[in-house]
């Protein structure tokens, strides 16, 4: 059963289209990322899911109902707000019942749902203090809290932690995951942070200009990214995507970066599908992530790796790893490389490039050639 | 050891030095501070004065005066047995039709203009911005502009000359500036509330009475003392709509000059009447003006 399907979901205010057609389905128990640079529509996409928003067009179904037309508290939806959203004038006790009050669930019940939840997430001591007694995660996991006491078919977080100082921020990234795994209700995740959407997600939808531009695994989102846009968006550094020539070689295919000028690289693709065979001898955008350009010394004996040679501009040490921007026949490109390795900045070195997840994109489409 | 008002006693040497040293500056500013501030004053002390002066020592001295003996009847006068428009019965009744026209008025052009500032700010619909500037620019009516439309309407009601119509005329154009007051408040109160009470399934009047009025007692203090002050101190209405035995203290304070005899004026006790009259305000005022001042500048709610 989908807990959530989302058809055709249009969202005008005024002249403005935030969201311009969306088409979701998630499945039961699925942790669903909404992912996307501000103003993409996430938060509005969860507004209409949540029913805060009317959708100027399109049907939202949760749990095989058409909810169109009902109201949030009927959705059977529970929400964690970017600002937590606390009552400031209730007690944490009372902000976590205040749903149930509304919903007239008896006194009784409304005390074991507090007792069941405030244990899950250790916030027994705070019941009886207010929102502007606690600190930043413990209003956090107030908002939590309230959420959970409900037990609802649906989830939903608009940038929960992104309220929270970096360190609080990672803890609570793993508090949530693992709350998903022991409860398993289906969560729909709204958030501008890769790293969270990375970490959390079953499925990333990544978001751009009130569309979703792909909607799949952590991993093929990462790996095989639908477009330009969704291979630019994700990684730390973002995919290189440089031009390339594609060539055939013998049997397979492989891509030319920099042809015809003094340095150029050439690169052999992994086996392609024909898609791929229709671009011989044209111009393509060649999607290369920077972990896949290293440094030559390092890399295991059972990568096939292709070594470049190129020259060193910039070196950015970051601690765990070092980003070095380079260039290759006058194409800039960005490599990952060992803390330890001292490169000598403006000269050629030598580089290892593991080619099998080398993505080629059409240039005029901006799309992944399959 | 810690003082009373929490300084430790070592760092007090610190700011004394800098704190009691009157700089020439520093004298200038009091010197004039003071000058104005008894300026100011000078008027209620006259007033303060006369109305415990008996009228013959008054007339034979000046207005302004040290009392040679305390003349606490005049107070008794202005509040029971004074002749106001040919009734001797002091200032007390037309007190009491004040405090019937004010409490009522307050109460109910605040609770009204709780709820309007919460619909405009809080649940945004269609025209809310049109309807709130008609409603604001009630503020900017002159008032003499509507005695007239108020007079067809007291007609039409069959509330003429009646506390009740300036009941209704204070609690109409109350609404003004308590919507505006309360609005303003309200707008800084985050959204997010709101969406989280509507997914909690609270609806209009009790995400109103939960969880927006507990954090409204600032503005509330304002609006009731602002409306408070205001409807006390109003005389135009008061003097236009009523007579008799249904005015206004103000309008009746106006009719104590008009009727003193003309061959001693009373000035004591038309000074106690005042300062009878003035007594509700500056009650409110000096239990109120701390919220009111707090009030005003409160910021957004956290």
């Amino acid at each position: 059963m989908a807990a959530l399907s989302v058809r055709g979901v249009h969202k005008r205010f005024g002249p403005v289209e935030v969201l311009k057609g969306i088409d979701l389905t998630v499945e039961n128990g699925e942790f669903a990322v909404l992912l996307g640079p501000s103003g993409c529509g996430k938060s509005t996409l969860l507004a209409v899911i949540a029913g805060l928003e009317r959708p100027s067009a399109g049907t939202v179904e949760i749990g095989d109902r058409v909810v169109n037309d009902i109201e949030p508290k009927d959705r059977d939806i529970a929400m964690v707000f970017q600002s937590y959203a606390l009552y400031p004038a209730m007690t944490v006790r009372r902000n976590i019942t205040f749903g149930m009050e509304c919903r007239g669930v008896p006194k009784q019940e409304q005390s074991e749902a507090v007792a069941r939840v405030a244990g899950l997430l250790q916030i027994d001591g705070l019941l009886e203090r207010r929102p502007a007694q606690l600190s930043g995660g413990q209003r956090q996991r107030v908002a939590m809290g309230r959420a959970l006491v409900r037990d609802p078919l649906l989830f939903l977080f608009d940038e929960p932690l992104s309220n929270l100082d970096a360190k609080l921020r990672v803890d609570m990234r793993t508090e949530i995951k693992q709350l998903h795994q022991r409860i398993g209700t289906t969560i729909v995740y709204v958030t501008h942070d890769q790293i969270e959407a990375m970490t959390m997600a079953s499925r990333i939808a990544v978001m751009d200009r009130g569309e979703i531009q792909q909607f799949d695994s952590p991993e093929t989102v990462y790996n095989r990214p639908a477009n330009l846009f969704v291979a630019r968006f994700l990684g730390t550094p973002p995919m290189n995507t440089v031009p390339a020539r594609l060539a055939r070689d013998g049997e397979s295919l492989v891509a030319i970066v920099g042809a015809g000028q003094p340095g150029q690289a050439t690169l052999p693709l992994p086996p392609q599908s024909g898609a791929a065979r229709a671009y011989i001898d044209r111009e393509v955008v060649l999607g290369i992530r920077p972990e896949c350009i290293s440094d030559g010394a390092k890399r295991a004996a059972d990568i096939p790796a292709t070594r470049i040679e190129a020259e060193v501009e910039v070196s950015e040490p970051t601690g765990a790893e070092t980003i070095v921007l380079i260039r290759i026949a006058g194409v800039r490109l960005r490599a990952r490389v060992a803390p330890d390795i001292k490169l000598p900045l403006g000269r050629a070195a030598s580089f290892s490039v593991d080619t099998r997840t080398i993505c080629l994109f059409d240039p005029q489409t901006e799309r992944l050639i399959a | 050891m810690p003082t009373p008002s929490g300084v430790p006693v070592a760092s007090a040497p610190v700011f004394s030095a800098d704190r009691f040293v009157l700089r020439p500056a520093r004298w200038l500013i009091y010197a004039a501070l003071t000058a104005s501030a008894l300026f100011f004053l000078a008027p209620l002390v006259v007033v303060l004065l006369n109305s415990v002066r008996t009228a013959q020592e008054i007339g034979l001295g000046s207005l302004i005066g040290w009392p040679s003996a305390l003349a606490w009847d005049n107070y008794v006068q202005a509040w029971s047995s004074y002749c106001i428009a040919q009734r001797c019965d002091g200032i007390r009744m037309y007190m009491g039709n004040s405090l019937a026209m004010v409490i009522p008025a307050t109460i109910v052009s605040t609770a009204l203009g709780a709820l309007a500032g919460y619909s405009i700010s809080l649940w945004r619909f269609r025209g809310d911005t049109i309807i709130f500037a008609v409603v604001i620019m009630g503020v900017f009516l002159p008032e003499q502009m509507k005695l007239i439309p108020w007079a067809l309407v007291l007609r039409q009601l069959g509330l003429s000359n009646t506390v009740g119509a300036l009941i209704l005329i204070h609690t109409v154009q109350g609404l003004s500036f308590t919507t505006l007051f309360c609005r303003n408040y309200f707008v800084g109160i985050p959204q997010d509330l709101m969406k989280a009470a509507r997914v909690d399934g609270a609806g209009y009047f009790r995400i109103f009475w939960r969880i927006v009025l507990p954090l409204s007692p600032p503005i509330l203090v304002v609006t009731v003392i602002w409306q408070f002050t205001g409807i006390w101190n109003e005389f135009l209405y008061g003097v236009t709509f009523t007579t008799g035995t249904q005015q206004p203290v103000t309008a009746a304070l106006i009719a104590i000059s008009a009727t003193a005899p003309i061959d001693v004026p009373q000035y004591g006790i038309q000074s106690a009447a005042v300062l009878l009259a003035a007594l509700p305000t500056l009650l409110v005022y000096f239990f109120g003006g701390q919220y009111f001042l707090r009030g005003l500048t409160a910021g957004a709610i956290k």
